[in-house]
Formats: C-alpha cells, structure tokens, sequence
C-alpha cells in the first residue's frame, strides 16, 4: 500500500502525517512535492495542514493553482482517495473537490484545544472503522474553520450523507457550547458526493501515535488503509 | 492601465470582522453606525490590452483567484495608470 502527502510551502503538519503513515502505521509513504505534474500510483494522498502560502488572500486560495494540484484532482476525479486535513480541506473547498468554504472563526481568534466530533456518516473509506455517531477526540489548530454553505448546498450534503463529522459534546449531542467556530450546523468535516474526497479541520494525525494516550484519530486512517485494501 | 477591485463578502454572510468593528464603533458613541462590511481592496497593474480586453480579463481574475464567489462579490474599476 503506498499513499503520498503533498508539501506545499508553508505546510507545518506534513512531517506529522508522514510520521503516523510511515513509522506508526508502517506504509510505503511518499512525499509529493508541489511542483512537481505529475503522480505516481498511489492508494491514497493527504493534503495536511499548514499555512500554504502564507494564507495570503485566502486559506488555500493560492495552493490550488499549485502545478500538483491538477494531477491530484484527476487523480480525485477518477476515484482516487483525498484526505485534506485543516489547510488540507481549506485547499479542497478552493480547488472546487468540495463543496462551501471556510471562513474566518465566528470569536475572531485562532483556536487549538482538544474537542470532541461525531461521526455522521461511517459508510465512507474514511469512517468505515468507526461506529455510527462513533464519538472521536481529536484536537483542532486553526483560525479560518468556519464552515459555511448555502442553504442548498447543505441540503444537499445532508441528503447524500456528505456530511462526515460535526462538533459535539462527549455524549454526542450539539449544543451550541460544542460548536467552537460558529460552522454552520457543526460541520467538522465534509466529503464529495462519491465519498472518495473529504476535509476535515481537526487534526486526527496529532492523536494517532500510540506513544500519546489518545489515539482516536487512527480510526480514520485504519479506515483508509482498510478501504484501500478492499479497493485492490 | 490600472484594476481597482474591491471584493466583500456578501449579504447574508456573516462578517465577523465586520461585525467586531461594527461593535467597536458603537462603543465609541458611533451609536448612527448601522452595520460594517470588511473586504479587500486590490491594485492590479496592467500593460498592453485594451480596457474592453481589460473587462473581461479582470472578470476572470476575480472569478478564478481573486474572490470566492461562494461568499464574496467583487467589482471593480480601470483607471489609466498614474
């Protein structure tokens, strides 16, 4: 099994992921470098989070035009496997791979805290491992997570089951003190209509090695690795 | 030739910024001030097309690049260069 991270310049969690992928979770794994065109073969690819471009303009608005980025939408396009974590899903909703956007956080400050999420929808290859409305604690760090879509749209993500993860409490439920970015209906994490590309804004690869106590975020991907096993 | 764009997010859209200067203002016994919108303003320089080439051109940049028009409007001028 082979998957590939790409490093944009000013991606900060690229060496996190590589850490969990290769040395905890023993895959070949790759680093895909932004300027590169094309793309080997892989089972799948992270975008991870960071500060690509410095933000400038807007989150991930500068590193979708990135010469990788072509190749990696193909590669998303034909059904091909896309994990965008934090800077990662901000890239993915510029690029168009998913739908809304995500904005400045309601409070106006940069947030980083351990919280809880609730798996909404665990028939995708990036949930599978997870019981339905399975509770996670994974951290988010960001300061641009509020995610925000038409109305239509989210009607849309919540008929097709787009709707991956939302911010709740630790018994699972959605008060508006879980809701630590103003996202509109607690969205956390979203995926394409073919659940074959999702973002998510907390950071599962800082609570996947086993050295740390907490160590939910290897669910999703064991459930990467599983559906890619069943893929090949 | 010179593109003053300006790209603001639009209505119905919560503009925290916005909405925190909006704040600031009234306590500072602004109590007229009604509502805040924050944006960007832009200066993009142009050479060697004409101002209808230039309109379409702009429209491109600002649907390609420059706003994301899930959240923001844009609209802008062309101004011979100072």
């Amino acid at each position: 099994m082979k998957c590939g991270i790409v490093v944009f310049p000013g991606s900060n969690c690229d060496h996190d992921c590589y850490h969990i992928l290769k040395h905890v979770l023993q895959l070949d794994t790759q680093w895909i470098w932004h300027k590169d065109e094309t793309l080997d073969t892989f089972d799948f690819i992270v975008l991870p989070g960071g500060f690509s471009y410095g933000d400038y303009l807007r989150p991930g608005a500068i590193a979708r035009f990135s010469p990788i980025m072509k190749s990696v939408i193909d590669f998303a396009n034909r059904g091909g496997r896309v994990l965008g974590i934090c800077n990662g899903f901000q890239i993915l909703v510029e690029s168009g791979l998913l739908p809304g956007v995500l904005m400045d956080n309601e409070g106006q400050r940069f947030i980083c805290k351990n919280l809880t999420l609730r798996v909404d929808n665990n028939n995708t290859p990036f949930t599978s491992q997870c019981a339905p409305g399975a509770v996670l604690k994974i951290p988010i760090n960001h300061g641009q997570g509020r995610y925000f879509a038409d109305e239509e749209t989210l009607k849309q993500l919540e008929g097709n089951g787009q709707i991956i993860f939302r911010y709740c409490d630790e018994e699972g439920k959605t008060p508006e003190t879980a809701n630590p970015n103003g996202s509109i209906d607690h969205i956390a994490g979203v995926a394409n209509a073919n659940k074959n590309v999702m973002g998510m804004m907390p950071h599962p690869e800082r609570c996947a090695d086993p050295l740390w106590p907490e160590v939910d975020g290897q669910t999703i991907f064991n459930s990467l690795i599983q559906s890619s096993l069943a893929h090949s | 030739m010179l593109a003053k764009i300006h790209v603001t997010l639009k209505n119905g859209v919560l503009d925290s910024q916005g909405k925190a200067v909006h704040q600031a203002l009234n306590d500072l016994g602004y109590a007229e001030v009604e509502d805040v919108r924050l944006g960007k303003y832009m200066e993009v320089a142009l050479s060697g097309i004409s101002e209808q080439e230039a309109q379409t051109r702009v429209t491109e940049m600002c649907e390609k690049l420059l706003a994301n028009t899930v959240i923001e409007s844009y609209r802008f001028s062309l101004e011979p260069a100072e």
